[in-house]
This record gives C-alpha cells, structure tokens and sequence, in this order.
C-alpha cells in the first residue's frame, strides 16, 4: 500500500466538499442549489456526460 | 453596484486584511460584508450566470463549474489564513447586500455555535483506492497457455479468488483505518466513494472520509495516516489536506454520514 500526498487539489475532492459540504443556507434567489438533492441530480448529469465522453477503464473488468 | 451576491463564508471579524491581488467567482474580488458581530465575505456575480435558471444550466457546464469551484476554494483558502471560516456551500446566492444581511441576522445563533466548534480545526480527507489492475501479480514467466478448458477454468477462478481477497482486504483496511482516524479526530463524515470516470484516479474508491482535527494535532494526525504504508499491495491510501472544514459545517451530528 501506497500513501500519496497530492499538490493539487484535484477537482472530485473539492465537489465533494463545494456541493455536499458548506452550510446550507436558502438564499434570497433561493436557487434551490443548496438542495442537495437537486444538486445531486446536477451531478449526476455531469458525471455521466463525463462517462459518455470519457469512458471508465474498468467497465471491461467489472 | 449592480449585479447578484455571492457568499463564501461567514467568519467573525478579523484584523488582517485579504491578500489585494485575491480573485473570487467571476474575477470579483471578495468583500467583506460586516453585520453585527459577524462578516460575510461575498462577490458581486453577474445575474445572467448565477440567477436561478443560468445557474442550473451551468452547473451541468464542468468546464464552468471547476472555475467556480477553483475561485470558491481560492478565496476560502486565503480566509483559513487569517480565521477559521465557516464555509458555505457552492453557490449560495442573494439578491443584494441587504438580502445577506438578513441571513446573518436570522441565522446569528447557528453562526456562532458553529463557529466555535470549528474555532482552530481543519478537515483532512482520507481515502482507500483498490488498484484496478493488480500490478499484473508478474510472473516471472508469461503465463502459460492454458492446455485445457479445465486449466482455463482453474486459471479464472485463481484470477477471480485474489481479486475477492483483495476486496476483502481493502474492506478490512478500510474499516480499520477508518476506526483508528476516528479515534484521533474529533469528528468525521463519509462522502459517497468517487466515480473514477470524474477523479480520473485509478482503482476503484472503497473510503472517501473527512476528519476533523484541531491544527494543533494535524502532524500526529498525519503520521497516523502515514503508519497504513506497512502494505498490501493494490491497496492506496491518499491524504488530502489539510481543509477548511467543510465537511463538518453542517449541523449535523457527529459521525452522521453525508453519503
């Protein structure tokens, strides 16, 4: 086992704390953005617009 | 000043000033918005990206969303340098400075109570990779072919029973590690395991977990981590850190999993 200490930040960690992290806080424009789930229905459309352009490596091995 | 706001994070005053050259959300340098004994620091963001149906079409927009998230971070970083911030979640808009203010009004007690369990605290994120491929478990001589059905079948299942160990060790390692930060830290949260399409890490994600530790502590807390090399390998363990405590800004109770 490896442990490995990363210079950059890479952009799935800071999602993880950006969109499920923070404190929730309705804003006046209230873009329902602090809903997480509405959130995570954005991401989910993100993640697999990634998938259909990158695809995973180990689709084949799974 | 025209345009929407932004909110980063709220913070008690602090006497530093932001470092001048600082840019938020959109190139925007963040302000700090004081009210009470509180400050929120905000960005004015232009309506036609960040009103309610721009900013869930951009969401879905990586290449934007990662500016974004970027500028969020950078800001929040220069904070962690002069205070410890409450950090608020990506893309908490209002409409204008006084649509703020009501908030840091109407969340005041929250703010405070908040404020003082993350006072000198950061996060440190921890995470457990399974090596997609086993480095190739090498052997010395190419494989040899097998002669029969039956010795391909027993190859498969060799293939397939250490592939199941592994598994087995990572969940091992994984709930061990997880329980031993646990004990150093004074809270912590389990994100959902990444997609690897979206991380482009290699291996499959069996820990993604954030702790929250005083900076005091920060080294011990690291060494820890470091002490999981005694290995098995195909197994990754990576630190990230240390965080503002964004995983822990919630009001959730201890160990609540976020996933």
């Amino acid at each position: 086992m490896t442990v490995v200490e990363r210079r950059e930040i890479a952009l799935v960690d800071l999602l993880d704390r950006l969109l499920a992290g923070g404190v929730v806080i309705k804003g006046d424009i209230t873009l329902r953005i602090a809903d997480v789930d509405l959130v995570r229905i954005d991401l989910n459309a993100l993640i697999s617009s990634v998938n259909a352009q990158v695809p995973s490596p180990f689709e084949e091995s799974l | 000043m025209t345009g929407l706001r932004y909110v980063y994070a709220v913070c008690r005053p602090f006497g530093t000033p932001l470092q001048a050259q600082l840019t938020g959300v959109g190139g925007d340098p963040p302000r700090l918005l004081p009210h009470g004994d509180l400050v929120a620091v905000v960005s004015h963001v232009p309506e036609g990206d960040f009103g309610e149906e721009p900013l869930r079409a951009r969401l879905e927009d990586l290449d934007w969303l990662t500016a974004v998230a970027r500028a969020h971070q950078g800001v929040i970083d220069a904070l962690t340098t002069v205070t410890t911030p409450l950090p608020l979640r990506l893309g908490t808009v209002f409409r204008d400075d006084s649509g703020v203010r009501t908030m840091l009004e109407a969340r005041d007690e929250d703010f405070h109570r908040t404020l003082d369990r993350l006072e000198g605290r950061v996060e440190w994120g921890v995470k457990v990779f399974v090596e997609a491929e086993q480095p190739e478990q090498a052997p010395a001589a190419p494989a040899p072919k097998p002669a029969s059905g039956r010795d391909y079948l027993r190859q498969r299942r060799q293939q397939t029973k250490s592939r199941e160990d592994l598994w087995q060790q990572a969940e091992i390692l994984a709930t061990d590690l997880h329980r031993i930060l646990s004990e150093s830290a004074e809270d912590s949260r389990l994100h959902a395991p990444q997609n690897p399409a979206l991380s482009g890490a290699t291996g499959r994600n069996v820990l993604n977990a954030a702790y929250l530790v005083p900076r005091a502590k920060s080294e011990e807390f690291v060494e820890r981590v470091d002490r999981t090399k005694d290995g098995i390998p195909g197994i990754r363990v990576e630190l990230t850190g240390p965080w503002a405590a964004y995983s822990f800004a919630g009001e959730e109770s201890a160990g609540k999993e976020s996933a």
